[in-house]
């Protein structure tokens, strides 16, 4: 099974869920797909990490072989390619490495070699199994970097997976193969807005989800109302607690010091199951 | 010369859009740009009046003509994206690469047109503001936040304003490369949490990449006041000035629910104080980098 933490908005608590969740259960796997800016590993703090290099194809051009004749910049749908007027320079941070430009060069002229865009990390915290991605400084594509995260998902497992941010293709990228998905919101305008726009994307990827609003008690009703509206399921709600703050600043997973809250979050993925099951 | 200033943050949730609305409110001469295009959020504390809206179009999608089509599977095969499935295709997952058509014995495939979101230009209190909508599950972000930057350098030029005040989005992917690539100053806006200082040391080293000019602002710094220690050394050694500290305080989500900017909902407040002087600051910066760059000219 595979459970997605999301939320259009940023900062509203994806990662205190998923890591809360994932310790309450027990023996999962978690993974951060949020490879702009991880932030899994800051509260679990993984030792003997597994780390691995993640390349992408990226055009090669055999400027021996190169007539300038322009037919791969003029291909390039992503502005990967320049054509000047006595050679042939690829961007590589604007290739999509989608091997068009190979395909059309008359002159075989271009190969693909693998470039490294980030890394893979992996390492096991008690029975917490824990893969995250980090994409290197400079990088705009995290995609591909994402999609190799989500080969680490394990079928017969209970899989947790950390989204980034937004409603964009980075977002759709995890949500996608999910069997449940879970929008941390905050009850404030932003959270109510932010919210909106993902529930139109989950509603376009057709995967059931349910909302857990994150430091309940600090804005307005917005929220609330929202989900009353649209008949979307709360499945919790965290109230706002500066002693979970402070946890958190501090780096700790709140069901370490807070032990009520392993129940809940352990109700919590019961309720999850039976909502995935009556989907079927 | 118009001056674009960006409020990042790496990790979302920190204050980004609520500061820099602020700041927008404090600024004389100043055109806003959102350019969170994934989820944007400075509309709700500005209300712009939309005067003009352009859809953005910039991609393409395969389409293909079921009667051509003959099943044979090479697209499907060339697809890298893995965005054809039984000679179907996948718009969410289609980049429009083109390589399909190209690979099609049947001329069956063609690139089409795709609009990806809207851009808008429109009028606020607080002034002109540029701001964009992707629409859901799109991608090509960072080339609309390219297109949000334009408009915003557009409008300042043409009503002699100096400076343009970009609020950009979580991350230090695609979208926020397109906006900080070439601007003059990144304002930080960071949180004394863990993952708030990872978050910001990897987007520091990204403006560090480009060559912008770094200020740091501690959100909520009462919350953690090591952390917060840490993060001014981090600063200190890192050529970043640290514009200084706020703390936490629901004053900032009183003034988002009554969707105003905190110096309007609350002008004399310590942190309206605060975040004038800041402004004040980074004003002064921009001059004096001016003067700067005049120099070297000469």
């Amino acid at each position: 099974m595979i459970i997605t933490v999301a939320s259009g908005k940023g900062g509203t608590g994806k990662t205190t869920v998923a890591v809360n969740l994932a310790l309450s259960i027990g023996s999962t796997n978690l993974l951060d797909c949020d490879v702009e800016e991880p932030n899994v590993h800051t509260l679990l703090l993984p030792t003997n990490l597994q780390t691995s290099s993640v390349t992408v194809p990226t055009p090669s051009v055999d400027q021996g072989k190169c007539t300038l004749c322009g037919k791969c910049a003029e291909f390039c749908q992503f502005n990967a390619i320049f054509v000047g007027k006595t050679k042939t320079m690829i961007y590589n941070e604007m290739c999509h490495s989608c091997g068009g430009c190979k395909l059309v060069c008359p002159e075989d002229a271009i190969n693909e070699v693998e470039r490294p865009i980030g890394r893979i990390h992996q390492s096991s915290i008690g029975d917490t199994r824990l893969v995250y991605g980090e994409l290197s400084i400079g990088e705009p594509i995290a995609t591909t970097l994402i999609k190799r995260v989500k080969d680490q998902v394990k079928p017969n497992a209970i899989n947790i997976l950390d989204a980034p941010p937004g409603t964009a293709c980075p977002v759709i990228e995890t949500m996608r193969d999910s069997d449940f998905l879970v929008l941390v919101t905050e009850p404030t305008p932003f959270g109510l807005h932010d919210l909106s726009m993902a529930v139109d994307v989950v509603k376009e990827l057709n995967i059931p989800f349910g909302v857990i609003i994150n430091r309940a008690g600090i804005g307005d009703e917005g929220v609330t109302e929202y989900c009353r509206k649209n008949d979307i399921q709360i499945l919790m709600e965290i109230p706002f607690n500066r002693t979970i703050a402070e946890l958190y600043s501090r780096g700790i997973p709140f069901i370490q010091e807070m032990p009520e809250w392993r129940n809940r979050f352990n109700d919590l993925f019961v309720r999850i199951t039976e909502l995935v099951k009556n989907g079927e | 010369m118009v001056n674009e200033v960006a409020v990042i943050s790496g990790k979302g949730g920190t204050g980004k859009t609520t500061i820099c609305a602020a700041l927008g409110m404090i600024a004389d001469e100043i055109v806003m740009a959102d350019c969170d295009v994934d989820a944007p959020d400075l509309h709700i504390l500005l209300s712009p009046t939309i005067k003009s809206t352009t859809a953005f179009v910039a991609s393409k999608m395969a389409v293909i003509d079921e009667d051509l089509c003959t099943s044979c599977g090479l697209c499907e095969e060339a697809c890298r994206f893995d965005a054809i499935t039984d000679s179907k295709v996948d718009s969410i997952a289609c980049e429009g690469c083109g390589v399909c058509e190209f690979v099609c014995p049947e001329h069956a495939i063609q690139m089409t047109d795709h609009q990806s979101g809207n851009l808008y230009e429109s009028d606020t209190r607080v002034g002109r503001m540029a701001h964009a909508k992707l629409l859901p599950g799109e991608g090509n972000s960072g080339r609309l936040v390219t297109e949000v930057r334009k408009l915003a350098t557009r409008i300042a030029t043409e009503n002699g304003l100096s400076t343009v005040l970009i609020d950009g989005s979580p991350g230090i992917g695609c979208p926020v490369i397109a906006t900080v690539t070439g601007i003059k100053l990144g304002i930080i806006v960071t949180e004394p949490t863990m993952s708030g200082i990872h978050d910001m040391q990897r987007v520091l080293e990204l403006l560090k990449r480009f060559r912008v000019k770094a200020m740091v602002i501690i959100n909520k710094f009462d919350l953690n006041l090591e952390n917060t220690e840490a993060i001014e050394r981090y600063c200190a050694e890192n050529d970043a000035e640290v514009l200084g500290r706020i703390k936490f305080d629901s004053i900032m989500t009183q003034s988002m629910v009554a969707a105003q900017t905190l110096p309007e909902f609350a002008p004399d407040h310590e942190i309206s104080q605060l975040l004038q002087a800041f402004w004040c600051r980074v004003t002064e910066s921009l001059s004096s980098h001016d003067t700067e760059e005049h120099h070297t000219m000469h």
